[in-house]
């Protein structure tokens, strides 16, 4: 009996184990390749770790690329995306729990049917839009864009958050002398918390990543975005591959940043939203 | 404090209604509980009083003020739900404090309510916490002291006490009645429980299926029920019936199926051959002889309860139950002798009311 719990647990121990270096391998070849000089790349490009490791990849685009630009584009795209899409979906997600109102039926069939297309599609009719405003080329027109597609899920997340939450807190708040409004602040938001984080992370993430759009509406260096960014270590006859590691390794960073931030509230708020379904 | 008048209000959620016409004046520093069975709209009631539902037609009037259209906040009613409602991420003081908070009360005297309010409650040593940390008899009483911070024209209380365990909520319902004896604030209460019912109210608002049954003291509803309803849903061991027809005579009987006369020691208020109830309570029904018609009924269980016993008895096919404190009857079989009381009957008409 004991001994063949011992042997699950271990079992189980290393099940887990197996995942993880599944899951972690394409994160450690990045760092491999970030590391290993111009010349061993080829000659030593099956062995798990250089015979030589170096940081010039790294200098050289810290030192001599647009990488920095790029870096502070994205991190003001996803940030600005992430802190707008939040803030409307908490709102309407709010709404969507608690309100009964007319076509609330066909407002979410609405937001559901958004979730459909695929992206490409979307990709001409939109450049075609945003032009005469002035919006391509500028990371403006690309927080727009992305909160517009964020907002319907982000909804949907929010909203299985507060579901979460009992009616009655609200309803004591409003009797103790709160209007709905402020008790949605003082009450029901702080318990929210790990939802939005959540939500926070998630939309970060979209934004930090996306490439389609990226590319499409910008051109040139000075409004491009890290994903973009990449790109341009593809020349026309050769690819640096240890200098496009080392941007991934470097670009990364602020998302690891993020979600050890709010980590905290992540791990509750995820669970929280899958119990509720 | 203040008086609620609740005229011809009536509730329904799309096409279906829910609370028929209650008609109901609260008198200040009232006590009324409003008893019935799950689903009856009790709840209902209670949270349009408190504005968290729509009035569907009819008036709500607190200390004489028409409120149908006014926000919860602006009714000034407190109100203690079932699941206690305290706010997760905040102190005991913290909740206690919220309404004071709201109104922007000077921090100071904050304080000395919060205080105040605690030891009444027993909760000083407790003012820090969180609500996760708390008990639930714990998690009732700074529900109950959110409450009594502030002055409120009435407290309201859904079921507080429900999700306590017995002994608790004996000694919470105790307690409810002090605090009520001190501070005689106007006061609805909703329960499912009658002993709560008994116990505390002042009067009585039996309801079933949206339509008030009865009003009145608890022993008004004990001693004169107005209909079958209230005479089977108040009391325990509930009230026995036996229907049949009544025979007038010399000696008056109550005749149940299988052709049993009950004697009646007095002519029933029932015309001769009026088909009818008879309604008595377990605990009023006699386990004695008396004169020769003795009726005899058989044991079927017998239930000792500790305090008492319950016997399980039946004349012909009429099962009824019988309250007594006499041991001697824990070892009982066969047939026992049975007298009705006369003072005791109740007998209510083919509709079921009161005769
Ligand atoms: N939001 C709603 N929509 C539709 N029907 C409702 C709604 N809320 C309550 N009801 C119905 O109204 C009736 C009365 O409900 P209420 O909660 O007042 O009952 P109650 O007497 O408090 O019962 P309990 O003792 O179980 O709490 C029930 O039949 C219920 O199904
Ligand atoms: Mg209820």
């Amino acid at each position: 009996m004991r001994a063949k719990s011992v042997f699950l647990t271990v079992a189980h121990r290393l099940a887990i184990l197996a995942y993880i270096a599944f899951a972690l391998f394409p994160l450690f070849w990045l760092l491999k390749v970030a590391v290993t000089p111009n010349d061993l790349l080829y000659s030593e490009g099956i062995r798990l770790w250089p015979s030589r490791a170096s940081l010039e990849h790294f200098d050289f685009v810290l030192r001599h690329s647009a990488f920095p630009v790029f870096f502070r584009n994205s991190l003001i795209v996803s940030g600005s995306t992430a802190v707008v899409v939040t803030i409307l979906a908490s709102l309407s997600g709010y709404a969507l729990s608690r309100f009964r109102f007319r076509g609330k039926y066909w407002l979410v069939t609405l937001m559901l049917l958004t979730q459909m297309f695929p992206l490409v599609m979307l990709v001409a009719p939109i450049f075609k839009i945003l032009s005469p405003l002035g919006l391509t080329n500028s990371l403006t027109g690309l927080v727009i864009v992305y909160s517009a597609f964020n907002v319907p899920f982000a909804t949907f997340l929010m909203q299985s958050f507060f579901d979460g939450i009992p009616k009655d807190l609200e309803e004591a708040a409003m009797i103790d002398g709160a209007t709905q409004f402020v008790a949605f602040r003082q009450i029901i938001l702080p318990l929210t918390l790990p939802g939005i984080a959540a939500t926070l992370g998630f939309v970060f993430t979209a934004a930090w990543s996306e490439l389609l759009f990226s590319l499409m509406l910008i051109s040139g260096n000075d409004q491009a975005t890290f994903p973009v960014g990449l790109l341009s270590f593809v020349s026309k006859f050769s690819v640096d591959f240890g200098q496009m590691m080392a941007a991934g390794v470097l670009a990364l960073i602020p998302a690891c940043l993020f979600f050890l931030l709010i980590q905290r509230y992540l791990v509750q708020g995820l669970t929280a939203g899958a119990v509720k379904g | 404090m203040a008086s609620i008048d609740i005229a011809n209000i009536q509730k329904s959620y799309g096409v279906h209604p829910v609370l028929h016409d209650v008609d109901l004046k609260i008198r200040d520093g009232e006590f009324v509980v409003l008893v019935g069975p799950s689903g009856c709209g009790k709840s209902t009631l209670l949270r349009m009083i408190a504005g968290l539902e729509s009035v569907t037609g009819g008036e709500i009037r607190i200390a004489g003020k028409r409120v149908n259209e006014l926000a919860p906040k602006d009714r000034d009613i407190a109100m203690v739900f079932q699941s206690y409602a305290l706010y997760p991420h905040m102190s005991v003081a913290r909740n206690m404090s919220y309404s004071l908070r709201l109104r922007k009360t000077p921090k100071e005297r904050i304080a000395t309510v919060v205080t105040g309010a605690a030891a009444k409650l027993g909760l000083e040593p407790l003012l820090e916490r969180r609500p996760k940390a708390l008990s639930g008899g714990q998690r009732q009483r700074v529900a109950m002291g959110r409450a009594i911070v502030r002055q409120p024209k009435a407290f309201l209380f859904d079921e507080p006490l429900s999700n306590l365990d017995a002994r608790l909520r004996e000694q919470m319902r105790a307690e409810i009645k002090k605090l009520h004896k001190d501070l005689g604030a106007t006061s609805i209460y909703v329960t499912h429980d009658q002993i709560e019912a008994m116990t505390l109210a002042d009067r009585i608002v039996a309801m079933n299926a949206g339509v008030v049954q009865q009003v009145g003291s608890p022993l008004d509803l004990y001693d004169r029920p107005a209909n079958l309803f209230v005479a089977g849903f108040i009391g325990s061991p509930g009230m026995n019936f036996f229907e049949g027809t009544s025979r007038a005579g010399d000696r008056p009987l109550f005749e149940i199926a299988g052709d049993i006369g009950i004697p009646l020691d007095a002519p029933p208020p029932l015309a001769n051959n009026a088909q009818a109830t008879l309604g008595i309570r377990p605990e009023h029904i006699v386990l004695a002889g008396h004169g020769p018609e003795t009726l005899l009924a058989t044991v079927d269980l017998v239930e000792p309860t500790g305090f008492g016993i319950i016997l399980h008895l039946s004349l012909g096919r009429a099962g009824f139950k019988v309250f007594t404190n006499d041991r001697s009857f824990l070892t009982a079989s066969g047939t026992v002798p049975v007298h009705f009381p006369a003072h005791s009957l109740h007998f209510f008409d083919s509709e079921g009311n009161r005769v």
